[in-house]
């Protein structure tokens, strides 16, 4: 009875901790969430969208710059990405779906997909910086584009795997050539799940900081002009952050709520879209 | 006549039709090819860009003279890659320590323990946590974290393993907040959500079957864990184990914020330190003269080998495992 009881309580303990590692997952979740707010909250008002960055210890000034300078290089780097992705997706979903060169493919976008995005940045530095000598807006949209392109093809490819066969058979026996077929027939079936992964890889890569340093680098000012230095929200708090002025800081933590509470909607959005067609 | 007049019209305008479709697949089949062989070309671009970029590091010290080096001094020119090599694998591996644990426990949790109407929002709610931008830990951990450490965690460690042997040179000094524990903390946090989901998912592969015998003999929920589903998803648990290291290396921003930035080796966690990208994201762009960037590149080049080996082999798990679920 004693090795019973013994057993039981070990069983209750370890249960316990499981709760206890839940528990103190989601307060983690709670307590940064709730620190975001509380600190970046007070500093919202109609200033952060419509005025530039302030220069250092002066009051009042906004965010327009880097938000713009984020939605513009965010944009361009999707634009590039995407559309990459989905056709390399379809590769390996569609005509190379059991070759060896997809196996090797699927592996190596599966590195890419971790890989650190600094490395990233150093790697679009030494082709699009280093060689024209001045960093731009553009180096940045393609170092962004490099860290869409692993998600995407990842997202497009499983989702076209679901994609049942009779589908693309009756396709063809009506005399569809392939492309059609899978224009057509296997990218309709699959368009939910290939949105959800856009928007999985914008909400990914719009945080991003570490690969902007190097490229798109920062801008006091406004600029739309890609061949230019551009500022953008995560690289803006960061210098702010680390400053020693109080405004800065604060801007700092209205950016980063900004920037959290734009990438969070877009993960739950793209959830929700992907949890409705199942 | 007239019938055939019209079928070799038929044909040859059919025949038009065609061919433009079969120029239009050619092209889409190309296309997606062309795609599919991009992401080969940008891991091999990576590659050969940053060893083209370090290897007037490797030339002015040698391979294992800059892996080795401990002096870090762009006034010298001498660089040596030894701290912040030293910072990015112990970070990692504390983090991973911290990390594993709690992820394997919280997705027993799910798998095991939640009611099924809360499994999914928990599950979201903790994948969430990866959906957070690294700045945002970053500047969380630098404002609120650390501070927190500094004063209520960091003063008891010292004081409880003061006296402790090998205990009390790892947490010895002052309590500065900021340093290479508090990056570890943060780290363990980002990666948790990956360790988790991956957890969870080869949780959800083992069969119920299996479960239910071990149920069925009287066995308690710990049992079963350990001794039916543990077993069962060794290779699944360990491959997202590695995936969460690979992510722990090759984090920047968030580890730039609490590191500390000293390029120094010291036994103590609570010491400021370095890590391989943390050195990178704060130097590159401060950087005068070409050894003091190749030595950034080199650095950048190690990270690169070593986060491509812990993602290889954290594929091929997962890669076997998956395997064995098809059979």
């Amino acid at each position: 009875m004693s090795l019973y009881t013994n057993r039981k309580r070990k069983s209750v303990i370890t249960m316990m901790l499981c709760y206890g590692a839940a528990a103190l997952g989601l307060s983690v979740l709670v307590i940064i969430l709730a620190t975001l707010i509380f600190m970046g909250a007070r500093g919202i008002n109609l200033d952060v969208f419509t005025q530039m960055t302030p220069p250092p210890g002066s009051t009042g000034g906004g965010l327009l710059n880097p938000i713009v300078g984020s939605l513009f290089m965010t944009g361009l780097g999707v634009a590039i990405g995407t559309p990459i992705g989905i056709l390399a997706g379809t590769y390996l979903a569609e005509y190379g779906r059991h070759s060896r060169l997809s196996t090797i493919i699927r592996f190596l976008n599966d590195i890419l997909l971790s890989a650190p995005s600094i490395v990233i940045g150093l790697f679009t530095y030494q082709i699009l910086v280093a060689p024209v000598g001045h960093f731009s807006g553009f180096a940045g949209a393609v170092s962004l584009a490099i860290l869409v392109i692993p998600v995407v093809v990842r997202t497009t490819e499983n989702m076209l795997m679901l994609v049942p066969n009779p589908l693309r058979e009756a396709a063809s026996a009506m005399g569809m050539p392939r492309s059609l077929v899978i224009k057509n027939v296997a990218y309709k079936a699959a368009q939910a799940g290939m949105i959800t992964g856009v928007l999985l890889a914008i909400a990914r890569v719009s945080g991003e900081t570490a690969p902007l340093l190097f490229t798109a680098l920062n801008n006091q000012f406004m600029s739309t002009n890609m061949s230019a230095p551009m500022a953008s929200l995560p690289a803006v708090i960061f210098q702010f952050a680390l400053s020693p002025y109080v405004e800065w800081q604060q801007l700092a933590w209205t950016g980063a709520l900004i920037i959290t509470a734009a990438v969070l909607a877009l993960s739950i959005g793209a959830r929700a879209l992907s949890s409705k067609r199942t | 006549m007239a019938a055939t007049d019209t079928s070799t019209v038929d044909t040859a305008s059919r025949a038009k039709a065609l061919d433009r479709l079969k120029l239009g697949d050619t092209i889409f089949k190309n296309l997606t090819f062309l795609s599919a062989l991009t992401v080969l070309l940008i891991l091999g671009g990576v590659l050969i860009s940053l060893m083209h970029g370090a290897w007037p590091a490797f030339r002015e010290f040698g391979f294992f003279g800059f892996i080795a080096g401990e002096s870090w001094n762009p006034v010298t020119e001498k660089f040596g890659a030894l701290a912040p090599i030293y910072g990015t694998i112990i970070a990692s591996f504390i983090a991973l320590l911290i990390a594993a644990p709690v992820g394997i426990g919280i997705a027993i949790f799910l798998t095991e323990l939640c009611p099924m109407s809360l499994r999914r929002p928990v599950g979201i709610a903790i994948e969430l946590l990866a959906g957070i931008p690294s700045i945002i830990y970053g500047i969380w951990g630098l404002f609120f974290f650390a501070p927190f450490l500094q004063v209520y965690v960091q003063p008891a460690l010292i004081k409880t393993f003061g006296s402790v042997p090998v205990l009390s040179t790892l947490f010895s000094g002052v309590p500065y907040g900021i340093g290479l524990l508090t990056a570890s903390l943060i780290l363990a946090i980002m990666v948790l959500p990956f360790i988790t989901s991956i957890a969870r998912d080869v949780f959800e592969t083992v069969p119920p079957v299996l479960k239910e015998s071990a149920y069925g003999m009287g066995c308690t929920t710990w049992e079963v864990v350990r001794n039916v589903v543990l077993p069962y998803t060794r290779t699944g648990v360990i491959g997202g184990m590695m995936l969460g290291l690979g992510r722990a290396l090759g984090e920047t921003m968030a580890v730039t914020f609490v590191i500390g930035n000293a390029h120094k080796v010291s036994a103590s966690l609570l010491a400021p330190a370095t890590t391989i990208s943390a050195t990178i994201a704060n130097e590159f762009t401060e950087a005068v003269g070409d050894i003091y960037t190749s030595s950034l590149i080199a650095l950048a080049l190690i990270l690169f080998i070593i986060t491509f080996m812990v993602l290889s082999a954290a594929r091929f798990m997962l890669m076997r495992l998956e395997k064995q679920k098809g059979a």
